[in-house]
């Protein structure tokens, strides 16, 4: 039979049919957040960000507790890093804490019930003092990172938790090649590239940058920073493709980890160049440092503490990355802030001060499901390049 | 005034489409014809309004001159001149002088009694920029979704539009253009070269080699000839695929995709072929 329009019409068809099958459906929303004809716009697929609303919701707080009464640590033993708040106080919150972190275990999670609350050996509570810790720690340390507005955001275990014993959002070394390394070609590495990964947005960037940038020390500005800032190549460079794209692997981590392209934090005509970059910017160096200084600082230090479960591939304890906390939202929880309910946690914060951020946070806890806030084409003028 | 051999061809009345005898002369070697004058009227004031908005804007300075569409917030409806109105008018006219030209090239071609091969590859570029300025504007809602109007400022749009979907090299139907692309300038080399030895043979007394030397060689060497006609068939419909593919991939970039475009390629990781290969 010869070959008929009719046959090419439907093949064709069939070939337009099956790309589209792969894409979303219109419309879409966006959000400028630049000057006007600069294209720093956001696009989300309303389905897909109603789901995420709906996945980031703050649990209902418990009713707040009264002041006064013994302290913690002169009715129960070995209350070591909660001692200073008085029983009620304490109780609410481990009560508050199981309900974020074990809701299905209970208190047993933490502590063995047969011996007491007291008992130590329970590689949980051990390492629920580093958890603990690191809340107040970031709470305490991190506002440049945490609390950027006037809400006073800061974090909880429920930021991480949700509800989980380990948080959805963890990295181990090693951990994410999809095949076993031994049955594949020579030069094969695990957490190399080459194949897609989903840690940098199933690109074939390299496969792990958390255990360049978030682990161990090293100047992070210098190694994440390797555009240059001239022309031609610079003879005195240690940059090389393999920095760069390492940089950029980790880089399409922030941006999956929290639901927005490169252009929330940056221009591209000028990616190291802080001022024609969104303030965003700024927020997010201080994220990469905080989070590189909670795995040194909390989290490594409690590799000897877990079971074997909780260990990656090569025995290194379950780490965090900015997917950890944001969970996809480009402020964890769409800004809602817990921690006025349990002041405990955070060392800067008075009672009262959280009593009046109750009062005028109002019962959306101050989240803002709306789209990323738009930057005003008012104090947008493109900026000037001096080079022209 | 003198005249090319081959002008007496094509200058003859009719074959217009619009408007009969009015307009259907030249002036000096010019067709004229009512397209023409749309396309002096489109083009003349479409550069007067980008003049007008230099003037308004902050610089002189030609690479920086920047005429930028509205703000989203503006939708489809219209916008103040000065916060892109004059982007919305200026774009109107460029349309109006492309399709004006375009047309002027469909009479011209009936004159001559040729095929509309000129006018339809012509079309496929205006193609390419009315997807870019109004198609995909239209299906994502605003016509600040359009490129802006300037040196600099048009390239900062194309990155970042291209960032926006973390890397645009993911991009099926981008993968397709840059391939179109890169064939079209190899298909023009290669026969530009083979073109080129054929009639510099670099000795006096060699004669110029004709098409048929041409078809020897490439039959002798790669087993086929195209042929003289052929290779400009392959280089029109190289040339306009990779135009049209890039206007795929500009429109499905925003309204059937919002998220980074490698991801767009985990159907492939969720074929059932893996699993029945054991792969993982």
């Amino acid at each position: 039979m010869a070959w008929s329009f009719r046959k090419s019409l439907a093949l064709a068809s069939l070939g337009v049919a099956a790309v589209l099958a792969g894409c979303e459906d219109p419309p879409i929303e966006s959000q400028q957040r630049g000057y006007r004809g600069v294209a720093l716009v956001q696009h989300y697929n309303p389905e897909d960000f109603a789901k995420l609303i709906e996945q980031n919701q703050v649990p209902a707080p418990a009713t707040p507790a009264p002041e006064g009464g013994q302290k913690a640590s002169e009715v129960y033993q070995n209350v070591e890093v909660l001692g200073h708040l008085n029983q009620a106080q304490f109780t609410r919150l481990m009560t508050a804490i199981t309900q974020w972190v074990a809701p299905d275990q209970g208190c047993a999670y933490c502590h063995n019930l047969a011996q007491g609350f007291a008992y130590e050996d329970v590689y949980t509570k051990q390492v629920s003092r580093y958890m603990l810790r690191m809340t107040m720690d970031i709470n305490q340390n991190w506002e440049s990172h945490v609390q950027t507005n006037e809400n006073q955001t800061g974090v909880t275990c429920y930021t991480c938790h949700r509800g989980n014993n380990l948080p959805q959002n963890v990295w181990w070394k090693n951990a994410d090649d999809p095949q076993n390394a031994a049955g594949m070609m020579a030069g094969w590495t695990p957490d190399g590239q080459n194949g897609p990964n989903m840690k940098t947005v199933y690109t074939s960037l390299p496969g792990n940058p958390f255990e360049r940038y978030l682990l161990g020390g090293g100047n992070l500005t210098q190694m994440i920073g390797v555009q240059g800032n001239q022309a031609l190549p610079n003879p005195q460079s240690t940059d090389s493709i393999q920095a760069t794209e390492a940089t950029y692997g980790f880089m399409m981590h922030q941006s999956d980890a929290l639901g927005v392209n490169c252009t929330y934090c940056h221009n591209s005509r000028s990616w190291n160049n802080w001022d024609q970059s969104p303030p965003q910017r700024v927020t997010a160096w201080h994220g990469q440092r905080m989070t590189r200084a909670i795995n040194n600082d909390y989290i490594v230090p409690t590799t000897d503490l877990l079971p074997e479960k909780r260990l990656g591939p090569t025995g290194d304890a379950p780490k965090a990355n900015c997917a950890t906390c944001h969970n996809g939202v480009f402020k964890p929880l769409f800004g809602a802030n817990m921690v006025k309910d349990y002041p405990s946690l955070d060392p800067n914060m008075t009672r009262e001060e959280a009593a009046q951020l109750r009062k005028k946070l109002g019962p959306d806890h101050g989240a803002n499901y709306g789209l990323p806030p738009r930057i005003g084409s008012e104090n947008a003028e493109p900026a000037v390049d001096n080079r022209f | 005034m003198a005249m090319l051999s081959f002008e007496r061809k094509y200058r003859v009345r009719g074959g217009t489409l619009i408007g009969g005898d009015l307009f259907d002369f030249w002036v000096g070697p010019f067709y004229v014809g009512f397209f023409g004058v749309t396309t002096l009227f489109f083009a003349v004031l479409g550069t007067g309004l980008i003049l007008w908005g230099a003037a308004l804007g902050p610089t002189w300075n030609v690479w920086r001159i920047n005429i930028a569409p509205p703000d989203l917030s503006y939708g489809l409806a219209l916008a103040p001149l000065q916060e892109g109105g004059l982007w919305q008018l200026i774009t109107i006219c460029a349309i109006g002088a492309f399709v004006s030209w375009a047309l002027r090239q469909v009479e011209i071609s009936r004159k001559l009694g040729m095929g509309l091969h000129v006018p339809f590859a012509f079309g496929v570029a205006i193609f390419a920029y009315v997807t870019l300025v109004v198609f995909r504007p239209l299906l994502l809602g605003a016509w600040g979704h359009g490129f802006p109007y300037g040196i600099l400022s048009h390239l900062d749009w194309v990155s970042n539009v291209g960032y926006q979907y973390l890397h645009f090299h993911y991009n099926p139907a981008h993968m397709i253009a840059v391939s179109f692309f890169f064939t079209t300038t190899l298909a023009l080399a290669l026969h530009g070269s083979a073109i080129l030895s054929a009639a510099n043979t670099g000795r006096e007394d060699e004669p110029v080699k004709a098409g048929e030397h041409e078809d020897n060689f490439f039959r002798d060497f790669i087993g086929y000839s195209i042929g003289p006609l052929g290779i400009h068939r392959l280089g029109l419909f190289l040339a306009l695929n990779a135009g049209f593919w890039s206007a795929v991939c500009i429109i499905i970039s925003g309204p059937l995709w919002t998220r980074g475009w490698p991801e767009w390629w985990f159907w492939w990781l969720r074929l059932p072929i893996w699993d029945a290969g054991g792969f993982n």
